[in-house]
């Protein structure tokens, strides 16, 4: 086994997601199989090959800090489930 | 002959001459839109309000004589990039009312240039998935054959072109999500060079893997897109300041000079032989407009699915962290404290796929893991890479199939994540690599599925993929080709 019932259920409290029963059998059964075939990777010695993160290293993209127009607050918060119009309401924290 | 069945470039000569409307075209669309969508299910959202005034100012634009090349074209959009006021899904229950504030660049080109947006159109969940199964809201059938996929993720935008519901689509491409659907459904599909067109308002899976580009009824309408959506932007930082050159420019016919690639990983066992035929025959076609052909080896190929569906998983699960109920999307508005909050929205909020990827992408990124997996990935997507840089020594193109098979049944690898991964191991590398791939229609398939045939070229060679599209398209003579449709 490459992932057990316990870990995939670590993994989805990181990740902020709740697993009923049923679906954290089955996605450890799918997991558990996507892992033993990536593990095919250690075939292959890479001890001293660098990382490759991005096709193109680009070294900072500078632009000048120019001031412009940001999005209204009325705009930004259009899309918001719940707000007061002036701010995102959420479920009480302290 | 029906107004949709033109292609972009004879659409263009309409349109100048003052022999068609943009509105009579944009109509002539809609009109197919409402006569085979309900089968093909391509489209999300029809936006015909908006085309038809989109329409009328590009007629004006064309009267006044200032009409750029796809200025009046009707094109269809993959329902992922941000169009202002418009609901912009993502195949994502999680996003099913999410309307943007602003419009991509592409969008944002697009529109300067007078083109006509017809509507938003099917997709995978977040771009995760090769057969657009994955969307929360219609699945897009095979024009060619009823209950077939019509590929993934860009789904609709392919099957919306091949059913001539608009004259051309922009999708988006991760590890083959514009190039495979165009070849299960007949059309020409382009991924650009990563940082080549600006992925500004694209909504985010993999960045470090996503472009932009499109899908077409032949390679001058690719090139005539590709022209429309290129450049640098400043929005994007990972956008390339290169200047884009004329692409309709590099379709000549003659290949002599050319070296083409002939990789032999990507003719393994497993290939269907209808596939193997067609690119046979691509090959041929290529050599007979004057391109000298060499074997060439890319050694890691076996490794690039693995390779991918670590990375990929990785930045999505990051990438997706966003959506929490908070700012916009979905919310689960009974929970009590805030955690449970973020865990309720997103459970309700995505489908199985993309729960999945986002275990895989948190597990591979979690301590104690991260070398094992993350690190190792990424270092075998350097020896990828180098593999590429090794062949394009030798070669200026390289020619393989675009998928092992013609597209299948809906609903076959339902339960097997894996299998369904695995077909996508011809076009993974591309993106990888960061490398420009183009899918062209090369055949049939016995029973008659659509067959295309892969072109790779170098960082920024795009012009050279067109020129040896180009002269395949002219061999196969599969030019805005459409199925009969019952």
């Amino acid at each position: 086994m490459k992932i057990t019932r316990q870990e995939v259920e670590h993994v989805a409290t990181l990740a902020k997601l709740n697993l009923t029963e049923e679906e954290l059998s089955t996605m450890t059964g799918q997991l558990d199989t996507i892992l033993s075939y990536v593990a095919k990777l250690d075939e292959l010695e890479t001890g001293d090959v660098a990382p490759t993160t991005h096709a193109f290293t680009i070294n900072n993209a500078f632009r000048e800090d120019e001031i412009v127009e940001s999005l209204p607050r009325k705009e930004a918060l259009a899309n918001a489930p719940l707000e007061n119009g002036e701010a995102f309401v959420v479920p009480r924290i302290i | 002959m029906n107004p949709y069945e033109l292609s972009i470039g004879q659409a263009r000569t309409e349109l100048d001459a003052g022999r068609l409307s943009s509105r009579e075209l944009t109509l002539s669309c809609l009109q197919r839109i409402k006569d085979v969508d309900e089968t093909i299910q391509s489209f999300l959202r029809i936006t015909e309000e908006e085309a038809l005034g989109q329409a009328d100012a590009a007629d004006k634009q064309i009267a006044a004589g200032k009409a750029e090349p796809l200025c009046g074209i009707p094109l269809s959009i993959k329902d992922l990039l941000c169009t202002k006021g418009i609901v912009t899904s993502c195949g994502s229950k999680i996003l099913e009312n999410f309307v943007p504030p602003y419009d991509a660049t592409v969008i944002e080109k697009l529109k300067d240039q007078g083109t006509v947006i017809i509507g938003k159109v099917a997709m995978d969940e977040f771009a995760m998935g090769s057969t657009s199964e994955n969307c929360a809201f219609a699945v897009p059938d095979n024009p060619w054959k009823k209950g077939f996929v019509a590929g993934g993720s860009s789904g609709g935008s392919a099957s919306s072109v091949a059913a001539m519901e608009c004259l051309g689509s922009l999708g988006s491409d991760t590890g083959g999500s514009i190039r495979q659907p165009a070849s299960l459904c007949g059309v020409v599909g382009m991924k650009p060079t990563y940082g080549r067109v600006s992925r500004y308002g694209l909504v985010a899976f993999a960045s470090s893997l996503d472009q932009i580009g499109p899908l077409s009824r032949d390679v001058t309408d690719c090139a005539m897109m590709m022209n429309g959506i290129a450049g640098y932007d400043k929005r994007d930082s990972t956008s390339i300041q290169k200047a884009t050159p004329d692409y309709s420019a590099s379709l000549s016919q003659g290949l002599k000079g050319m070296k083409v690639g002939i990789p032999r990983e990507y003719f393994a066992a497993g290939l269907d032989k209808d596939v193997a035929a067609v690119v046979e025959n691509g090959i041929q076609i290529l050599r007979d407009a004057g391109a000298e052909t060499v074997d060439i080896s890319l050694p890691h190929t076996e490794y690039c699915v693995a390779v991918y569906y670590l990375i990929a998983p990785a930045e999505a699960s990051s990438n997706l962290a966003r959506y929490d109920g908070v700012a916009y999307g979905y919310r689960e508005m009974d929970a009590e404290s805030l955690v449970d909050m973020y865990r309720e929205t997103r459970s309700h909020g995505f489908g199985d796929e993309v729960k999945r990827r986002i275990l895989i992408g948190t597990y591979a990124l979690s301590s104690g893991y991260y070398d094992a997996y993350y690190k190792k990935a990424s270092q075998v997507r350097t020896l990828i890479l180098q593999d590429f840089q090794k062949a394009y020594e030798s070669c200026d193109v390289i020619i393989s199939p675009v998928t092992p098979t013609p597209a299948w049944q809906k609903g076959v690898h339902a339960d097997d994540p894996l299998a369904l991964y695995l077909s996508d191991i011809l076009t993974i590398s591309a993106n990888l690599a960061g490398i420009p791939g183009i899918s062209v229609p090369g055949g049939f398939s016995a029973d008659g599925l659509p067959i295309g045939i892969q072109l790779q070229a170098a960082h920024f060679q795009e012009e050279t993929l067109f020129k040896a599209a180009y002269n395949l398209e002219l061999g196969t003579k599969l030019a805005n080709r459409c199925p009969e449709l019952g």
